[in-house]
């Protein structure tokens, strides 16, 4: 177990190391100049030249690709082009609003989720299952910004319940957990938790399925067994898989998150992407997705301990 | 031990006629009600964007400033009017022209590059598969609309890069499909018995391998076109994709957003071909799964 | 011209490849067959440790006979089949095929035609995709035969393993029994004309009474084409049914091999008495009381040094542990064992 662990943990250093060559090589497949956002249009050759040798654009690939990694590794991803900020300051205050959003989206998706799932499973092949099928198909064939905008022109345009943009009274940047703030944050965690929520019905109802189908449930329900029993066993047998649907879920909506941010303008990292990339911040772009890639590579590896921890049957995977 | 008496008569098959694999699963399709509804609304919205031109509708591009944002049902304008005054149906049907095709046109591109790669590595297998599948892991470690989003934002806005980065998404998850397809199959015994009767590894993937292996990459595919779909028209309502005039969907609920207000359920329309689009893609992709199982 | 009609007159084939050594050279001589396969150990920097799962086999096959192989599941038997198919590369060892070495004076495109195999599973080891005629007809077309022969050829097959070609041609394997597939499976197998069929575990999974009909059906056929089958079961009783000569393995390694009469009256190595022991006999004077073989087969990964079986076995002495007893002859029959106990002067205390 221990082992493999470990091995685990030795596989994902290089998936980090490629990871960070992506982030990096996406300044380079851009066209035209990186510089071109912070040189006045009039410059002259000496300057531009002057803050080519300053931003290190004049080395090699490989070696700007090692300064560029070795101060990461340091927590220096450089400064912001617009703002003039560090990167990794501007790119932490973002996530933690997204970290917030996907929590909330995540406690909503993931429990309708498993709910239709284990009820659709249990009642296979009954209305109740087609229903709870339905709902599942629509959740993930979704556009959720569509989702998002329909929901603010219910509830914000039409009932005026919920406000329609933003993260807080008087667009404060300090996220609180009141009402006043939560206000604010119903309609994108919806919005958010519509493709979990169909992906996890999915899920646990196609291990609930193939659970109950299998001749132990037979013998449990032979021996005398309770039916809340057999559910018992059939949580304890989906357990393991359903939590590493899960587990990649919540990475998609840290990362995936910028649709919807920019529908209700929540200020997360989808938001400052956006904005990287409209303002061709090209530091700030290159910062943002590396600390996001590395969540969801972080995320990822615990879900496969977790798993590994539950589930008796990866042990020398 | 003793054995029975040989039999000498011949044995006979149960009666009924014997069909082709696609012939069967053809057949059960055309039973799948939800199929068959789900077809006919993409034939109609795909015809209506192809034929468009001939289908007598309003300019698309022609807008009015003083019928701007007409709600659904008015004269002349039976789906409305956006913020410029533009007839909406008309939009709408010419939207599909290239919303389809920059919704489609990734998973094409992705099934045969993925398709190609997902093959050699699992037939070949050792070192040629690590390395493709290693590759392929590096892209898996970015959530697919990140990874989408930072290709598509730093190439810049545009159509070619917008087809381009969802590309480079979709490869890596039908390469990894088919991939284990294609490992699967060439561990069967009638893969060994082919290769015991003397055939070379081409012969036996287009004979034994393609048929069984195409089917269920195919149906992954065509469930990652309602993905694209919402995809591609996301890029679009970023403003990474088309740039307006040109109708399409994702752009059309872009320039919307603020007439949410005005007349919101017109707003709402581009969204409704979206979805409608992506969820007939993913029950067909369902139905078809389930019309390919043929052992039950 | 001539060759259309013949084609209407009779069901062109393929003719056996060439009969070189005449009936006293063997068919098939292996010699000191081995394959390891490499494995990752367990633990982060376990090294790469090997499972010997044929290790220095040696046999023959005449001309006509019936060689059966039993054993434990896991014992080599299936591996064995597949070495000399050709299916995975072999680690050491020569297979020379009616006198010519194969991958020398034999290609392997050569001995595919020689030699055939049918698999356990029905199922799995045809096309889903492919009518029962197309799957037959795939070997021929692939070497050299036009469409047309090769579907005459195959319907004309489906009769002589007892199926009605019009009933069966265009079928699918779903749509038909296992007992069916495996007539077809074995009507695919004789499609090349081949002199050797491995039959591995191919009755196995079939229904005892469907068994009968499909043992019944081998031994007509190798009659009539001139036969001669390496037939690989966990059975024994099918395997004394069937075979001429019997091979016992048992880890990888050969521990008994001669007449199948001569072995089961005389088993000389304690393992195959252990095996005819365990069989569920129905006569209830020779019913078994005592488990005659207890513990499992050790790893082939690490396999215990000396004789392979001495850690199960109630006759093993220091010696067994120390030296590995070689194949040896008893008597002139051909039978032998590799057992310190049947080599005269061995120094176990039993040895004769």
């Amino acid at each position: 177990m221990l082992a493999y662990i470990a091995r685990r943990i030795v596989y994902v250093v290089p998936i980090v190391l490629s990871v960070a060559l992506v982030c990096f090589m996406l300044v380079h497949i851009t066209p035209g100049d990186p510089l071109v956002a912070v040189l006045p249009a009039d410059a002259s050759q000496e300057l531009a030249a002057q803050l080519r040798a300053a931003y290190g654009f004049d080395r090699p690939l490989p070696v700007q690709f090692g300064l560029w990694l070795w101060k990461a590794l340091h927590g220096d991803l450089g400064t912001s082009i617009a703002t003039g900020r560090p990167v990794l300051a501007e790119v932490m205050r973002a996530v933690s609003n997204t970290v917030t959003l996907a929590i909330a989206a995540a406690i909503i998706g993931f429990s309708f989720g498993l709910l239709f799932g284990l009820i659709a499973g249990y009642f296979r092949d009954t209305w109740i299952d087609k229903m709870a099928t339905g709902i599942a198909i629509a959740g993930v064939s979704v556009p959720h910004y569509w989702l998002g905008m329909v929901l603010v022109i219910v509830f914000s345009v039409q009932l005026n319940w919920l406000p329609a943009v933003g993260a807080g009274p008087g667009g404060s940047g300090q996220w609180a957990w009141d009402w006043a703030h939560i206000r604010f944050l119903i309609l994108p965690a919806i919005t958010t938790s519509v493709i979990p929520m169909g992906i996890v019905t999915r899920t646990v109802r196609a291990l609930t399925g193939d659970i109950l189908s299998q001749d132990f449930v037979e013998a449990l329900r032979a021996k005398g067994l309770r039916e809340t029993g057999v559910f018992g066993h059939v949580i304890k047998n989906a357990a393991p898989t359903a939590l590493a649907v899960m587990g990649l879920q919540l990475g998609y909506m840290l990362g995936g998150s910028i649709l919807v941010e920019t529908v209700f303008s929540w200020p997360g990292s989808g938001l400052l992407l956006n904005s990287a990339i409209f303002q061709r911040d090209l530091p700030l772009l290159q910062g943002t997705i590396l600390v996001l890639a590395l969540f969801f590579v972080l995320l990822n590896l615990s879900v496969d301990i977790a798993q590994a921890l539950i589930d008796p049957r990866i042990k020398r995977a | 031990m003793s054995l029975t008496a040989s039999d000498a008569a011949p044995q006979t098959a149960p009666a009924g006629k014997a069909r082709g694999y696609w012939a069967n699963v053809g057949r059960r399709l055309i039973r799948d009600k939800i199929a068959v509804a789900c077809g006919i609304i993409l034939l109609l919205i795909v015809l209506a964007a192809v034929f468009a031109p001939w289908l007598h509708l309003a300019d698309p591009y022609q807008g009015s400033m003083i019928r701007r944002l007409k709600p659904i049902g008015t004269a002349n304008y039976p789906l409305g009017s956006d913020e410029l005054g533009r007839d909406m149906l008309a939009r709408l049907i010419y939207g599909g022209r290239l919303s389809l095709f920059i919704g489609v046109l990734p998973v094409i591109f992705a099934f045969m590059i993925g398709t190609s790669l997902g093959l050699v590595a699992g037939y070949v297998g050792g070192k040629v598969n690590t390395a493709i599948m290693r590759t392929i892991d590096v892209f898996y470690a970015f959530p697919s609309v990140l990874l989408a989003i930072a290709i598509s934002g730093a190439l810049g806005a545009g159509i070619t890069n917008s087809i381009v980065s969802l590309t480079v998404v979709f490869v890596p998850q039908i390469t990894r499909v088919a991939e284990s397809v294609t490992t699967s199959v060439r561990n069967m015994d009638f893969v060994e018995a082919a290769r015991a009767s003397g055939a070379g590894a081409f012969t036996i993937m287009r004979v034994h391998m393609l048929g069984n292996v195409l089917g269920p990459i195919f149906v992954y595919a065509t469930g990652l076109i309602s993905v694209s779909m919402i995809l591609a028209a996301g890029l679009s309502f970023l403003g990474l994709g088309t740039k307006p005039p040109e109708p399409e969907w994702g752009l059309m609920l872009n320039t919307l957003r603020t007439a949410i207000y005005v007349n919101p359920w017109v707003a709402a329309l581009p969204g409704v071909m979206i979805f409608a689009v992506s969820i007939c893609f993913n029950l067909l992709s369902d139905s078809m799964r389930s019309a390919m199982d043929i052992r039950n | 011209m001539s060759k259309a009609v013949s084609a209407i007159a009779e069901v062109e084939k393929f003719e056996p490849i060439e009969d070189i050594g005449g009936a006293a050279q063997p068919l098939l001589h292996v010699n000191g067959l081995t394959k390891h396969f490499p494995v990752r150990g367990t633990g982060l920097f376990g090294g790469a440790k090997t499972v010997r799962a044929v290790d220095d086999v040696s046999f023959s096959i005449a001309k006509g006979e019936t060689l059966g192989i039993v054993g434990e599941s896991g014992c080599g038997k299936s591996t064995t089949a597949r070495l000399l198919m050709h299916l995975m590369p072999t680690t050491a060892g020569e297979i020379i095929f009616d006198a010519r070495q194969v991958g020398r004076e034999l290609s392997l495109r050569e001995l595919r035609r020689g030699m055939q195999m049918v698999f356990q599973d029905s199922y799995a080891s045809l096309n889903p995709r492919l009518t029962i005629e197309e799957s037959i007809a795939f070997g021929p077309k692939v070497h050299g035969m036009s469409d047309a022969s090769a579907r005459a050829l195959a319907r004309e097959l489906l009769g002589k393993v007892g199926l009605r070609p019009e009933n069966f041609a265009h079928r699918y394997p779903h749509e038909v029994s296992g007992g069916q597939r495996q007539r077809v499976n074995i009507a695919r197998a004789l499609a090349l004309s081949p002199r050797l069929v491995i039959l591995d575990e191919s009755v196995s999974a079939l229904d005892k009474s469907v068994e009968a009909q499909v043992l019944n059906l081998l031994a007509d056929l190798k009659r009539e084409f001139g036969l001669t089958y390496l037939f690989i079961s966990h059975d024994l009783n099918v395997v004394r049914y069937i075979s001429d000569r019997v091979l016992v393995m048992y880890l990888g390694e050969v521990v008994e091999l001669g007449p199948v009469d001569d072995v089961w009256d005389q088993p000389a190595h304690p393992y195959t008495r252990a095996l005819l022991a365990a069989m569920p006999s129905s006569d209830p004077d020779r019913r078994t009381e005592v488990p005659p073989i207890t513990g499992d087969p050790p790893n082939p990964i690490d396999p215990p040094a000396g004789c392979r079986f001495h850690p199960r076995c109630p006759f093993a002495e220091a010696l067994c542990s120390q030296a590995k007893p070689k194949l040896s002859p008893i008597g002139d029959s051909g039978h032998q064992a590799a057992c310190f106990m049947a080599i005269p002067g061995s120094g176990h205390s039993r040895a004769p």
